[in-house]
């Protein structure tokens, strides 16, 4: 069990790389539109996932309304849905306190390459699984709040020539650019920015939530249509 | 933007993504989404952060609203490093790289 965590550890610690930067400039940030040292550090610490919590900052920078922030927040984080529910099969006999532990961490990195370890060894017993798990999650999860809280600290000693107002659009299309792979992904993407660009008018932000909404139909349609296709 | 819609925020959005990945682990037990669902939840990224980032792009508040060239280019290059290099940080460096060159050539 011991060697599943390990196991576990290393496959999580190349992520590093990614999380330690990330949770930098979130802090960064964070403290740059206004949230106190103490607000970005329940935040992460909370929400723990990082795409929600910039777009959750953006909006509050930008006076949004307090349910549309939450709203926006939510909907980046739905896709961990199909997170929790592809990992049941293999963690869902687990106690109730130790399932709640594993949602808590269930962040992109420790959902990929936990799925990918079940897929290779899906009959390893439940303890082993659930230790591969947590090791995943080890060198991240700490990392992610010690840099978010260094990020805060320094955030306020960088000067505004350095253009840091613009550090969350680029690391919105960091984290989207890799993901436009095939079609459907890329006309979702493309109705989002053309639908939330012409009702940038409505009052609330609320055009980013139709543009969401009308993005995830065409992808899901041309998927479907690409798939008829095929048979 | 006042303390109490930050702490509101804040508090809502932790108990809301705790139960999204909470949903089926804890409580579904092993029962599937139905296929529509998730084909519609695989475009949720996709689908919300570019219209998020689009206006920020096209009209940044750093510089009153106006289009920038400096940060429409930064924007580009993040694109296009992001899509080809499949690489997240690449694109994060390589776009705020564009973007201080820019600013100190104009």
């Amino acid at each position: 069990m011991g060697c599943a965590y390990w196991q576990g550890f290393r496959a999580g610690l190349p992520f590093v790389l990614v999380v330690a930067p990330f949770g930098l400039l979130f802090g960064v940030v964070a403290t740059e539109a206004g949230l106190d040292i103490v607000q970005t550090m329940v935040m992460t610490v909370l929400v723990i996932a990082g795409a929600s919590q910039f777009a959750a900052v953006q909006l509050l920078s930008d006076n949004a309304p307090t349910f549309v922030v939450i709203l926006t927040g939510l909907a980046v984080n739905m896709r961990m849905a199909m997170y929790s529910a592809s990992l049941t099969p293999h963690l869902g006999k687990a106690g109730l306190g130790k399932r709640a532990l594993v949602a808590y961490f269930l962040v992109d990195q420790s959902y990929a390459v936990s799925v990918a370890e079940y897929a290779k060894t899906p009959a390893r017993p439940l303890p082993e699984k659930l230790a591969f798990f947590f090791g995943s999650v080890s060198p991240i999860a700490p990392l992610w709040y010690g840099f978010t809280y260094i990020g805060a600290v320094a955030g306020k000693a960088i000067p505004p020539e350095y253009a840091l107002d613009f550090a969350v659009p680029i690391t919105f299309i960091a984290i989207v650019a890799p993901a436009l792979r095939s079609l459907p992904q890329i006309s979702a993407a493309f109705v989002s920015v053309a639908v939330a660009l012409s009702l940038a008018w409505l009052p609330y932000n609320s055009g980013l939530i139709v543009a969401a909404l009308l993005a995830m139909i065409t992808g899901a349609a041309i998927e479907k249509r690409l798939e008829q296709a095929h048979e | 933007m006042n303390d109490t819609s930050i702490w509101i925020t804040i508090i809502a959005l932790g108990i809301g993504t705790f139960l999204i990945r909470f949903s089926f682990l804890g409580l579904l037990g092993g029962r599937d989404l139905p296929d529509w669902l998730t084909r519609h939840l695989r475009y949720v990224p996709v689908a919300v952060l570019p219209g998020l980032v689009a206006p920020l792009v096209v009209w940044p508040d750093a510089t009153g609203g106006s289009a920038d060239l400096a940060r429409s280019l930064a924007a580009l290059a993040a694109l296009a490093i992001g899509a080809l290099t499949r690489s997240m940080l690449g694109a994060i460096f390589g776009g705020m790289a564009v973007l201080y060159s820019v600013q100190y050539f104009m």
